[in-house]
């Protein structure tokens, strides 16, 4: 039992000394004095995990080329913010691991054997545009990756859109392809209907994740767990996703009841085109949507609507980013729509 | 409907352990006694000793100022000092009368005399209870007699004693229960008698079974009812702990007797019996001194007035990595700038961190992960509120109903970005009560 400071010991009369004992030497700070311990890097940390599955899935079904794309992709993500934040001297938090998520969700976006430089674009525009010239973490409006992804999605479009490889391990013999959402889209061009075959015939393809696509969007089983994972530590609410996915599922039902030919299977839409992937872990980014629950349902309606709208009629294939995007858009109006009641205030109502 | 807890809240690590098996040990006196005026909610007491005066213990030596306000006693016999400005633990400089002990702790004429008070009327008994000066000693020290007084349109028909103790690491509630349960059944049963409610409900956390167990004899002798409940910061808080136990909402705004409850904390129940039964005002509670920064943990009966340094000394002292000296408990309590400062009637615990124990909160941008709005009791939503306040915009932070937040803490406790949500709550709830008092 260690004992220190002559006025903690028997009690010598006379308070001088103690009154003249600098002040610094207690803490002293508002209530509470004790934290749970997370960080925002743990938060960041979780998600990272989550995303693990798919990412090393993805290695294996494109290869190297895709090992390539996450590593460039994650290291000019955390680059950027650091090269940031050293020229406006602003406090670092490149440790927070956000960007490297950042990065990750990024690459997860992208084609296989995406080339160094659009890499690079996307991540700059996702760091420093969408991030940084907005205040840094907290405060962008757009999320970061999906922006970097839209970016390179509407300048460089040859890259980003017929550059698709089918799974093949470690990249040897890789085929360009289309994606399932591209394929049903030419399909429907080129005869006026959709495959219906296709469509509703790859769904276990679908789900394990055999089949060309972006890096991260392939299998929906592994973010499915990602997800599960995530919802189990708590770090993502159920609210978004299962609005997102379900409105997607419900909306395309409707209309391929009303026209099976012209519109695709439902599960074929639900299973397609990175909606997992958007619904998990980009419909639940923190910064970037609403807060309150019902806010979340209400954005992930909103986004499903988007998606659905765009991959049917617009001229893109796919609409899972311009969804969240859109509607990263209207989260401060929602935010504004649902606010918390107050503990007892729905008692003036019944009183 | 009855509904066994309530919203949001957090699961702290309560280190009850430190303390929670150590009896009640009567702290020797000290060398002198520091008791400040400013020891209860509403307008403090006006002093009517001067220094050089002796005093016996129990003695007025202040004399309280309007409705809402007690009178204060000498904490035992002795001469005056001085009275001056002396630290506080609210954390400011306040003013105190210092009193050297005589040693022989003599009681004032007439006081410290066992009373047969079975034909106290309800008026009698709050007039008892008012000289005796009691205050709520669960912490916000609001004045007793004044609960016991509810408007006629506000009829009670529960009280509740609150032996929740929620609070990381205190646990002077706990062995107060566990020690002298049929004081405190007794001395709330002067309550209800004051009140002349019927329904008395005795709450306390699963967390103290010995305590439920105490407590369950004694309170079922006099048909009251023990209720165990989940161990969920803030469970003590008075509208959370209404809700779990009746399912009453009290309105945002109100006060529990709005729905027809009063809750009194178990440590002024047994100063009710103290004051009613023996006549003896308040000059002592139970105080846990306690956390890793303090040598020996102890619950202690110490006088009131008792700095904290002495009472830190009798616990052994404190330890090399002692880094933050809290008044209170570790989620609400006041960080110590001084070790002079007293314990006053609303001191229910000092608690002694080491330097890595305590946090700092750090302030980062807010990350809108929604936490604290899971994590608020009240249904706030803590994120927005601290952005607004963050940017001076007190206009807004009261239509987000910051004069909601019970500054329980919950919200800073669970924050990734560490920000001091309750700092941010206190000053904005401040510059509102300021703009208001500029505008009557």
């Amino acid at each position: 039992m260690e004992e220190r400071l002559p006025d903690a010991g028997p009690k010598a009369p006379g308070t001088k000394e103690k009154t003249e004992e600098p002040i610094a030497r207690f803490l002293v700070s508002s209530s509470p004095h004790v934290h749970e311990g997370i960080r925002i890097r743990s938060v960041m940390g979780l998600v990272i995990v989550a995303l693990l599955p798919a990412s090393v899935f993805s290695i294996y079904l494109f290869g190297l080329p895709a090992l390539f794309t996450i590593l460039v992709s994650v290291a000019s993500a955390a680059g950027f913010e650091w090269l940031w934040q050293k020229v406006v001297r602003r406090p670092g938090t490149a440790g927070d691991l956000s960007a490297v998520l950042t990065g990750l969700l990024l690459a997860l976006n992208l084609p296989a054997g995406s080339p160094w430089w659009l890499i690079l674009v996307g991540n700059l525009f996702a760091i420093v545009v969408a991030k940084q010239l907005y205040g840094g973490i907290g405060y962008n409006i757009f999320n970061p990756a999906l922006v970097g992804r839209v970016v390179l999605l509407v300048a460089f479009p040859v890259h980003m859109t017929s550059r698709w490889i089918s799974p093949s391990a470690w990249g040897m013999d890789a085929v360009t392809t289309a994606t399932p959402l591209g394929r049903a889209r030419e399909a429907l061009l080129a005869t006026g209907s959709v495959d219906a075959a296709l469509t509703r015939n790859e769904a276990i393809d679908l789900l394990i994740g055999n089949r060309a696509g972006s890096l991260g969007e392939v299998s929906v089983i592994l973010l499915l767990i990602g997800g599960i994972f995530l919802l189990a530590k708590r770090v993502i609410t159920w609210h978004a996703p299962v609005a997102f996915i379900g409105s997607v599922w419900a909306m395309a039902g409707i209309f391929h009841l009303a026209n099976p030919a012209r519109f695709a299977d439902p599960s074929f839409h639900v299973l397609t085109g990175g909606l997992f992937l958007g619904a998990f872990f980009m419909a639940t980014d923190y910064v970037t949507t609403p807060l309150a629950p019902a806010g979340k349902i209400v954005f992930g309606i909103g986004c499903g609507v988007v998606t659905v709208v765009i991959r049917l009629f617009g001229s893109y294939p796919e609409g899972v980013s311009f969804g969240i995007l859109l509607m990263n858009a209207f989260t401060p109006l929602i935010d504004r729509a649902f606010k918390p009641a107050v503990f007892g205030a729905r008692r003036a109502k019944t009183a | 409907m009855k509904s066994g807890t309530f919203f949001g809240g957090v699961h702290p690590r309560y280190e009850k352990d430190l303390a929670g098996g150590r009896p009640i040990e009567t702290m020797p006196l000290p060398a002198r006694l520091v008791v400040p005026f400013a020891q209860n909610l509403g307008a403090a007491p006006k002093p009517v000793v001067k220094k050089g005066d002796e005093v016996k213990r129990g003695q007025l030596i202040a004399e309280p100022q309007g409705f809402v306000s007690v009178p204060l006693h000498a904490p035992t016999s002795g001469v005056v000092q001085a009275i001056d400005v002396f630290p506080h633990p609210v954390g400011a400089d306040l003013p105190a009368v210092v009193i050297v002990p005589d040693g022989k702790d003599e009681w004032a004429p007439g006081l410290n005399v066992e009373r047969d008070a079975g034909d106290l009327g309800a008026d009698a008994l709050r007039g008892v209870i008012r000289d005796a000066g009691l205050v709520g000693m669960g912490g916000a020290a609001f004045p007793t007699h004044v609960k016991l007084s509810p408007p006629k349109d506000k009829p009670i028909d529960v009280l509740v004693l609150n032996g929740a103790e929620c609070e990381p690491y205190l646990t002077a509630d706990h062995r107060l229960m566990a020690e002298r349960p049929a004081e405190i059944v007794e001395g709330a049963s002067w309550f209800a008698k004051a009140l002349g409610v019927e329904n008395v409900i005795v709450a306390v956390e699963k967390n103290k079974p010995d305590a439920i167990a105490a407590m369950r004899p004694a309170a079922e002798a006099r048909g009251y009812a023990v209720r165990a409940l989940d161990v969920v910061y803030p469970q003590g808080a008075e509208r959370q702990l209404i809700f779990a136990l009746t399912g009453r909402r009290v309105p945002a705004g109100g006060l529990p007797m709005d729905v027809g409850v009063l809750v009194q904390n178990v440590g002024t129940c047994y100063a009710a019996f103290e004051a009613v039964r023996r006549n003896r005002p308040l000059t002592e509670r139970v105080v846990c001194v306690t956390g890793r920064g303090v040598a020996n943990p102890k619950n202690v009966l110490a006088r009131i007035g008792t700095t904290f340094g002495d009472a830190i000394a009798f616990c052994g002292g404190l330890r090399e990595d002692a880094g933050k000296i809290i008044g209170g408990g570790p989620m609400m309590g006041v960080a110590q700038y001084s070790l002079d400062a007293p314990v006053t009637k609303g001191t229910s615990g000092i608690v002694v961190l080491t330097r890595r124990e305590a946090v700092q909160y750090a302030g980062d941008p807010c990350i809108r992960c929604g936490r604290c709005l899971r994590a608020c009791p009240m249904l706030l939503n803590p994120s927005v509120l601290s952005v607004y306040a963050e940017r001076l915009r007190f206009d807004e932070t009261a239509a987000h109903h910051v004069l909601d937040c019970i500054e329980c803490g919950c919200c800073a406790y669970v924050c990734p970005s560490r920000r001091p949500m309750v700092h941010h709550f206190r000053r904005a709830k401040a510059e509102i009560r300021k703009k208001q008092a500029r505008a009557v």
